[in-house]
């Protein structure tokens, strides 16, 4: 890793904390905060790529785990790694790491469609792949119970993968990262 | 710097080394949830909340950790009750509130500072793996000190959006506050490298 990459991986843990702190969006229809934090791991795997994606999110787990108030809400230290949801936030390195991964395998030709894709892969899919289970094992609930109960979440998430995906196809045509445009492989 | 969850406080659990407290609440964690025990788990909640006591926290310290698990171990609790035993159900709550409490406390009683370095000195061996522990401190105090200015950048950025008629939106907002932080990555590396 290069000191660039080791910059790159800080400052989007940085962008994680600033998107923590960005007043949740109430939907009445589902009543379901919509936090913008969620999208800091399709933002960070489909910028940066895979690892430093990956590294990113661990490093930002790692800055909540030692007592920085910096999840949405305020919320921080080591009691969120021991509620039942902690699956959510351990789930987002992967998250990162599967967006990052699709990104780059569709790096040429990337669009919204395929970006978008990559983000809800990752960022969704991926995710409560992680989380759900998670819930029903510490929870000591069947795996159905603990989807259902995730479930009010999924349309704000999708909302969320398609401005990231739209920010991934943006920021790439302006600064791409992942592989130059231009010249060198 | 941004403020941590730590309280300040001189209690015998303050003064009690970063490294200590996190092997004791492992310990405490495994044990709590390798042994299905009423018993236990209700002195465990009670050793826990007796430690709180002696840290000098009250009754409003306790209830703003377990604020935000409350709806979900609620919801986790219907769910046993209908689909196990009411004892399976009072179990769960008291293994949650024991954990979560145990894990808040070291938090609250132990400064961001002391923790990166319990951290530091616990990844040390495994550099013989490969491992550059110098880089992984790198990031983490990096990351400390960008936190406060990536929200300055955001706030400039939506400044100048509100100046020109603009409605920030999220995605007008997120896509130049990236680009800028991509900017800025190559000149920090240069310091960085040119003062090594």
């Amino acid at each position: 890793m290069s000191t660039r990459d080791i910059v790159l991986v800080a400052l989007f843990a940085a962008l994680m904390a600033a998107l923590g702190a960005f007043p949740p969006l109430m939907i009445p229809a589902i009543a379901v905060p919509i936090t913008a934090q969620s999208m800091g791991p399709m933002l960070a795997g489909g910028i940066l790529g895979a690892k430093r994606g990956a590294l990113s999110m661990l490093l930002f787990v790692l800055l909540v785990a030692v007592g920085l108030p910096l999840l949405s809400g305020g919320r921080g230290g080591l009691g969120v790694f021991a509620g039942p949801t902690a699956g959510f936030i351990f789930g987002w390195i992967a998250a990162a790491a599967v967006t990052g991964l699709l990104v780059e395998r569709f790096w040429r030709g990337l669009n919204f469609v395929t970006a978008f894709l990559a983000a809800s892969l990752g960022g969704i899919v991926v995710l409560y792949g992680i989380g759900i289970p998670w819930i029903s094992l510490v929870g000591g609930v069947p795996l159905a119970t603990a989807a259902t109960g995730s479930a009010a979440f999924i349309p704000g998430d999708l909302i969320k993968a398609g401005l990231a995906a739209a920010a991934i196809v943006m920021v790439k045509r302006a600064y791409p990262m992942i592989r130059p445009a231009h010249g060198r492989p | 710097m941004i403020g941590g969850l730590y309280r300040a406080g001189d209690s015998r659990l303050h003064r009690a080394g970063a490294g200590i407290k996190l092997a004791a609440l492992l310990f405490f964690g495994t044990l709590l949830l390798a042994v299905s025990s009423l018993p236990l788990a209700a002195i465990g909640l009670l050793a826990v909340l007796a430690l709180h006591a002696l840290a000098g926290f009250g009754p409003r310290v306790l209830w703003a950790q377990l604020r935000p698990i409350a709806v979900v171990v609620a919801v986790l609790v219907l769910a046993q009750l209908w689909l196990a035993t009411p004892s399976e159900a009072v179990l769960l709550v008291l293994r949650f509130a024991a954990l979560v409490l145990a894990a808040g406390l070291v938090t609250l009683t132990t400064r961001t500072s002391d923790l990166v370095a319990a951290i530091e000195r616990g990844l040390s061996p495994l550099a013989r793996l490969g491992l550059d522990v110098g880089k992984v401190s790198l990031a983490i105090s990096l990351a400390i000190r960008f936190i406060p200015a990536v929200g300055q950048i955001a706030s400039e950025v939506r400044e100048a959006q509100l100046a020109r008629g603009r409605r920030p939106s999220p995605l007008t907002l997120v896509v130049p506050v990236i680009v800028r932080l991509l900017k800025m990555a190559d000149e920090i590396a240069d310091a960085i490298d040119a003062r090594s």
